[in-house]
């Protein structure tokens, strides 16, 4: 009883978090700020005021808007990452966890091999290969988190194909896909959209990761880590410049967080 | 009993430790047992020979360990070093180099004529294309008499003897690649990749006036500029050759200096001349009027560099043009009147390629992205790891344009100039010009002083007329020293003379 009401408040901060965000970032695109790139030395470092509310950077680009703008790009570059992930994951867990038998052995160890290094390290390698730039990076974490979502995947296909409601369909003659997207599918939705919201956090971190090392979005576009790693110089003598990319990757991260919490069990 | 035996162990370690520890402290007299963690931007990674050493950054690293028959000194001049005197021929044919007795490599060999010889005939094989010091395909022969080393000309050359700094390197190594092996006041001592570069001090060094004061040097790559402050701060690194003015800033001056001088560097966007739209010298001047190099000083480096228009730096006064910096004064109109003349009227888009650990080189490419926008030209920055960068744009050439500063390998203008001629093995951004070829000839064919200025003065202007890049700037340097150290000296050249430096009283 006391746990659910706990889970409830999770949702309810969870969302509004997420809200608040999602205003944010849509503000940037409506609102006629000022170009997220325009330079001005005149505003160099400009302190917050009323008319640059969050201040100006090193090149008198306006944080506010340089916020607005590498939220979306974060934002964007989560979201492809863990569609990337979720799609093959479910392919591959799917198959593998249905069918079992040899495909599943050979997928499951060429995934445990990919698992084996950290999701950091495997895109940076993409990377090398795919050179820098914004949709490497998505494509790059995207393959990075495939095999978490397909260990996932696979181990509730696993766990629903020996069930009377799969055999029931079995016998009355409905196709292997016709079980898999149909019967077993929408009874991992649960364990997949929890994992779907830990994985975005995940990827919004991977992203900032990225772009602190210089390799996600290219500069001058603003990401949230691209930001951050820009502020690092100025540290004692801006503050501002880091504090307000740093807060909106909190509050990101935060709001899915949270949400994910009322999603468990 | 596990953990005993370890105690036993860590106990046993720390003995010789700690005897050397104090050794340290007994005899700090003449620096003896002293050490320098010096910050370098990158790693050593073309290689260690003398010779074949393309990057800057490891050439400044390697001038601690190798000298030539003379070298440079701080003021631009040349002192004698392997050779104790030298002699011109007044028809600029025939230098000859008397060597200086008792001169030991490293490896304590003495230093022979042979030595000599084959070091100068070493960088003078043209048999794998072009000889390794370009200029050396004007020497005819080399030879040895008695004590003396003679260089003799093809044609006559009075800036030959700025070449002659090519290291002295003994003829027995068998692996210069890594076992680098010289004459210079600092020895090598090992090299861990991607972290540190460590050398001592050489004690046989043959002129005890010039030796080196500090017993240890450690080069330590530094991977993140921007937080470099941090580190020095906390005594991690003592000196810090280009520190980022924000840096700088916020070290505390009881324990730091900070000096200030120029880099000696060209900083430029270098186009690729080679590809399209780069080949079209219309939308190479369209970019160079779409700039302004004093704005890009101002978010750069607080207003502080100097303005160049051609490849050469103020440093060298005699051939350094002022005027060059007006060809193109900023204006955007002309810009895309010649874009659409070039058939751009909409504008392109290209890639800057940029090595990711020079901030000041990113944020160049920042302002300038800026500023191509004014007249419909996207530029989009690529940031690359320093070593892609040595092999994709400079080694093979794979790029639009970058922003890198490039420096001059020895005291001549030609240091600068020979690199755009078109055979050049070093012309990365693939100039090819015939009147440029021609000036260049006639520049080092000269033998009058006067005349020989004005072919290279002739060149510059071409560079500059023919929008070869579009020059930026001769970055300033900031030098961070603790306040335990002194002496350190500013060279016109790429180095960092670690022998200069020395304990503070």
């Amino acid at each position: 009883m006391k746990t659910s009401k706990k889970k409830n408040i999770n949702f309810i901060l969870g969302i509004s978090v997420i809200s608040v965000m999602a205003l944010f970032i849509l503000c940037g695109k409506i609102l006629p700020l000022r170009d997220p790139n325009a330079i001005d030395a005149s505003l160099k470092f400009a302190s917050p005021s009323l008319k640059h509310p969050f201040g100006c950077d090193n090149f008198g680009r306006e944080i506010l808007s340089r916020v607005m703008e590498g939220s979306f790009s974060t934002f964007l570059i989560a979201l492809g990452t863990v569609f990337i992930g979720t799609f093959f994951g479910i392919i591959i867990g799917a198959l593998t966890g249905y069918f079992g038998g040899v495909v599943d052995e050979v997928l499951m160890r060429i995934n445990d091999a990919i698992f084996a290094f950290p999701s950091i390290l495997l895109a940076l390698l993409f990377i090398s290969l795919l050179g820098p730039g914004t949709y490497q990076v998505v494509i790059a974490l995207g393959i990075a988190f495939i095999p978490s979502f397909a260990r996932i995947v696979r181990g509730e296909f696993l766990k629903n194909r020996n069930m009377d409601y799969v055999k029931c369909a079995k016998l009355l003659g409905a196709s292997d896909l016709r079980i898999m997207v149909i019967h077993i599918l929408p009874n991992t939705l649960k364990v997949l959209l929890n994992s779907v919201l830990i994985g975005f956090n995940n990827a919004v971190l991977a992203e900032a990761s990225m772009s602190f090392l210089g390799i996600g979005v290219q500069p001058p576009d603003p990401s949230l880590g691209r930001m951050l790693s820009e502020a690092q110089a100025y540290l004692f003598k801006a503050p501002n410049y880091a504090l307000f990319p740093g807060l909106a990757i909190i509050l990101m991260v935060l709001g899915f967080g949270l949400l994910s919490d009322s999603f468990e069990k | 009993m596990k953990k005993t035996t370890l105690r036993v162990l860590l106990f046993m370690l720390m003995i010789p430790v700690l005897a050397v520890a104090l050794c340290g402290c007994s005899g700090d007299k003449k620096g003896k047992g002293s050490s320098i963690v010096v910050g370098i931007p990158q790693d050593l990674e073309d290689s260690l020979d003398p010779h074949k050493v393309e990057a800057a950054g490891t050439k400044e690293v390697l001038f601690n360990i190798f000298e030539g028959l003379i070298k440079p000194d701080s003021n631009g001049d040349f002192i004698p070093a392997v050779a104790q005197s030298y002699e011109v021929s007044d028809d600029a044919l025939t230098y000859t180099f008397t060597l200086r007795d008792g001169v030991k490599f490293h490896d304590g060999s003495t230093v022979t004529a042979e030595d000599v010889k084959y070091s100068i005939d070493r960088c003078a094989d043209a048999s794998g294309g072009s000889p390794l010091v370009a200029a050396y395909s004007n020497i005819k022969d080399t030879q040895i008499d008695g004590n003396n080393f003679i260089v003799h000309l093809n044609d006559p050359d009075t800036e030959f003897l700025a070449y002659m700094t090519t290291a002295i390197i003994p003829q027995n190594n068998k692996n210069p690649d890594t076992n680098p092996i010289g004459t210079g006041p600092y020895m090598f001592v090992s090299r861990s990749p991607q972290e540190n570069f460590i050398v001592k001090k050489f004690d046989d060094y043959y002129d005890k006036e010039r030796a080196a004061h500090i017993e240890n040097v450690t080069f330590k790559v530094i991977g993140n500029m921007d937080t470099v402050a941090m580190e020095l701060q906390s005594g991690a690194i003592d000196l810090l050759p280009r520190i980022p003015i924000a840096q700088a800033d916020l070290l505390d001056t009881k324990d730091f200096t900070i000096l200030e001088e120029t880099m000696n560097l060209v900083q430029a966007l270098y186009l690729n001349n080679a590809e399209a739209p780069f080949d079209n010298v219309k939308v190479r001047q369209a970019l160079c009027y779409a700039i302004d190099p004093q704005e890009i000083m101002l978010f750069v480096s607080d207003g502080k560099g100097t303005e160049i228009g051609s490849s050469m730096f103020p440093a060298f006064s005699k051939y350094f043009m002022e005027e060059l910096n007006h060809t193109y004064d900023q204006d955007i109109e002309k810009a895309k009147q010649l874009l659409s003349e070039a058939g751009y009227p909409d504008g392109f888009s290209f890639d800057i390629t940029v090595a990711s650990n020079y901030t000041q080189h990113v944020d160049t490419a920042q302002v300038l992205a800026d500023e191509f926008d004014k007249i419909g030209v996207t530029a989009n920055i690529k940031l690359v790891e320093w070593d892609s960068w040595l092999s994709d744009v400079y080694n093979n050439r794979q790029f639009q344009s970058t922003v890198v500063g490039v420096d001059a390998s020895s005291l001549t203008a030609s240091a600068l100039l020979q690199r755009f001629t078109s055979d050049s093995s070093k012309n990365f951004i693939n100039y090819s010009n015939a009147a440029y070829d021609e000036a260049f000839k006639k520049a080092l064919a000269a033998t009058d002083d006067g005349e020989k200025t004005k072919y290279y003065k002739e060149c510059e202007r071409i560079l500059s007329e023919d929008a070869a890049n579009v020059y930026i700037q001769d970055l300033p340097e900031f030098v961070a020293i603790s306040n335990k150290f002194t002496g350190y000296e500013f060279y016109p050249l790429y180095v960092q003379d670690m022998a200069k430096v020395r304990l503070a009283e």
